[in-house]
């Protein structure tokens, strides 16, 4: 076991929590290039992890292969019990326990929110037209947005774009939910709006794994930080350790230049 | 702060004058003056047409054209030939796009799926094809296939030809077409739950499909236009219908004006059904 893997275990048994999302001595290669380097990273239901470090680093590959959207070559991902293989059956298992959001959204354009909302729990859930919009009505409103739901994508601002993309993930109701830089793509002043309801959703006792620079935010919800670089978990602490006594210099630099950017 | 006279840096509302005036146009660019060139071509065309056929001493024998369209027999409406071959032309037409929608669709998906056997698959058909001419392959369905697979039906060997021949055309605009969706759509699509298929459908063809119209229709007209090719292999089609009726007529002027008019009505009456259901299409996103 590495570093970080007796660090995992010291967590969980410290927090008491059942691991949820279970990554071991992963490696992952495009072409030549070796983008994730033997990462170690347990999750535990309800746990708030947030994952930062330099650009090209790794973190959007990391969370995009707990849901498939890229392949590891090497080691385990389990995620509540089920492993990652190949086979289709047990990807979309998965993928139907894991919501995702995105830089850019990827709303579906030609679709209004509230069909955004309601094509995955009436496609792939089998739910009814009724109940579906039931269904979306309640996580419109809980993100706020309840009186767009008959727009376009298109004529919402990006604020209330990522807000919708946040509501048709929690529509399919993951049990995890991850983040790629999700306020990456938004001007300033419609970043808290979404943090805001990120941080309501963390209450909620979701369990989240997040891609941010938002370190505010990070020192609020996450119980774990993680920091990448060139494809290693260099350092994974708490955020009180995290911030205040970086153990890294490569972390160190990464904070200061974030923090005092 | 009251010096207005020199804060030309920053024009305020109303404060740079938009162009009063049109610039006079050219007459050389005004409609009418097209319009006069067109009509002045016309005429002169006309003029050319009816002296070479005067040097031919060709008589205009329109009178008997009717007869092509129809007759009444005994108080019975018959149809002539040209509205026979008519109606087989627009059942080629029919048939033939479906067919080449369905197999334009699946080439695509096929090149653009992980199979490998079905990307070989797809780049043979394409390319064979495309790579010999329509008169060859018209000859091998015939002459070839047909027999081995035990089709007896010229009209339908014709109608598979075709389709399998603007199909190889239709896929590339249908593959475009699918790759000009981001894979921000696909990634979506999978994190909501929906598989290949149900992605496809739902998400990247409702996408796609509005920007494939326009060329597709392009494609469309082709089968049209290409279908005349099929009076090669005996089928009834309008083009057949109008070479019998001249070698029993010798009415050639007439037919050939007449049944090119009637390629035309069909083809141009497609597009504009297309351009309208792309309005439709462009007015509800
Ligand atoms: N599909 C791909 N093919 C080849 N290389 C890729 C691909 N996707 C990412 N990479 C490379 O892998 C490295 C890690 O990418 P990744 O997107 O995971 O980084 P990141 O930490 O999320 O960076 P950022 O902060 O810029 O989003 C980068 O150098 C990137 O260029
Ligand atoms: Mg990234």
């Amino acid at each position: 076991m590495t570093d970080h893997g007796q660090e995992n275990a010291q967590r969980f048994a410290d927090a008491g929590r059942p691991a949820i999302i279970r990554i071991e001595a992963v490696n992952k290669w495009f072409d030549d290039f070796h983008v994730l380097k033997d990462i170690d990273l347990t999750v535990g239901a309800g746990e708030k992890v947030v994952v930062c470090g330099p650009s090209g680093s790794g973190k959007s590959t990391l969370i995009r292969c707990i849901n498939r959207l890229e392949s590891h070559e090497q080691g385990l991902i389990e995620v509540d019990g089920i492993e990652l293989t190949d086979d289709n059956k047990r990807i979309s298992e998965i993928r139907s326990e894991v919501g995702m959001v995105f830089q850019q959204f990827n709303l579906f354009p030609h679709l209004t929110v509230l069909e955004n909302c309601t094509l995955g729990p009436i496609r792939a859930r089998g739910l009814s037209k009724t109940d579906a919009r039931a269904l979306a009505m309640e996580f419109l409103e809980k993100v706020r947005i309840p009186e767009q739901a008959d727009k376009y994508p298109s004529q919402l601002s990006g604020g209330q774009q990522q807000r919708v993309a946040i509501a048709r993930s929690l529509c399919m109701r993951p049990k995890i939910m991850l983040f790629d830089e999700p306020t990456s793509a938004l001007d300033p002043e419609m970043i808290n709006e979404v943090l805001d309801v990120m941080t309501e959703l963390a209450e909620s006792g979701m369990t989240m794994l997040c891609v941010t620079h938002e370190m505010g935010f990070a020192r609020r919800v996450a119980d774990t930080m993680v920091f990448m670089d060139h494809g290693e978990i260099v350092e994974m602490a708490s955020p009180e350790t995290f911030f205040s006594t970086p153990k890294s210099d490569r972390c160190k630099d990464f904070l200061e230049k974030i923090l005092h950017h | 702060m009251s010096d207005s006279a020199t804060n030309s840096g920053h024009p305020g509302p109303g404060a740079t004058a938009p162009p009063t005036t049109k610039p006079a146009q050219l007459w050389w660019k005004s409609t009418w003056f097209d319009i006069v060139q067109f009509v002045a071509l016309g005429g002169l065309l006309v003029w050319l047409t009816g002296r070479g056929m005067a040097a031919m001493d060709y008589r205009w024998q329109w009178y008997r054209l009717p007869r092509a369209f129809y007759r009444v027999i005994d108080g019975e409406l018959i149809w002539g030939p040209l509205i026979d071959g008519l109606l087989v032309t627009l059942e080629i037409a029919a048939w033939g796009m479906v067919l080449t929608l369905v197999i334009g669709l699946v080439t695509a998906v096929l090149r653009l799926s992980d199979s490998i056997a079905g990307r070989i698959l797809a780049k043979v058909y394409l390319e064979t094809i495309r790579n010999t001419p329509l008169l060859v392959q018209v000859s091998i369905f015939y002459f070839v296939l047909q027999p081995i697979l035990g089709i007896n039906n010229p009209l339908w060997t014709g109608i598979l030809c075709l389709a399998f021949f603007e199909g190889s055309f239709a896929s590339e605009i249908i593959r475009a077409g699918i790759n000009s969706v981001s894979r921000g759509q696909w990634e979506a699509s999978a994190t909501v739950g929906l598989n290949r298929l149900q992605a496809y459908r739902y998400v990247v063809l409702p996408q796609a499909v509005p920007l494939m119209l326009p060329p597709l229709t392009g494609i469309l007209v082709n089968l049209i236009k290409h279908s005349a090719i099929l009076s090669f292999v005996a089928v009834f089609e309008l083009t057949t219908e109008a070479r019998n009726l001249i070698a029993d007529t010798f009415l050639s002027f007439e037919v050939w004006f007449v049944v090119g008019g009637m390629y035309l009505v069909m083809t141009i009456s497609l597009s504009s059904l297309v351009a309208l259901l792309e309005r439709r299409i462009r007015a509800r996103g």
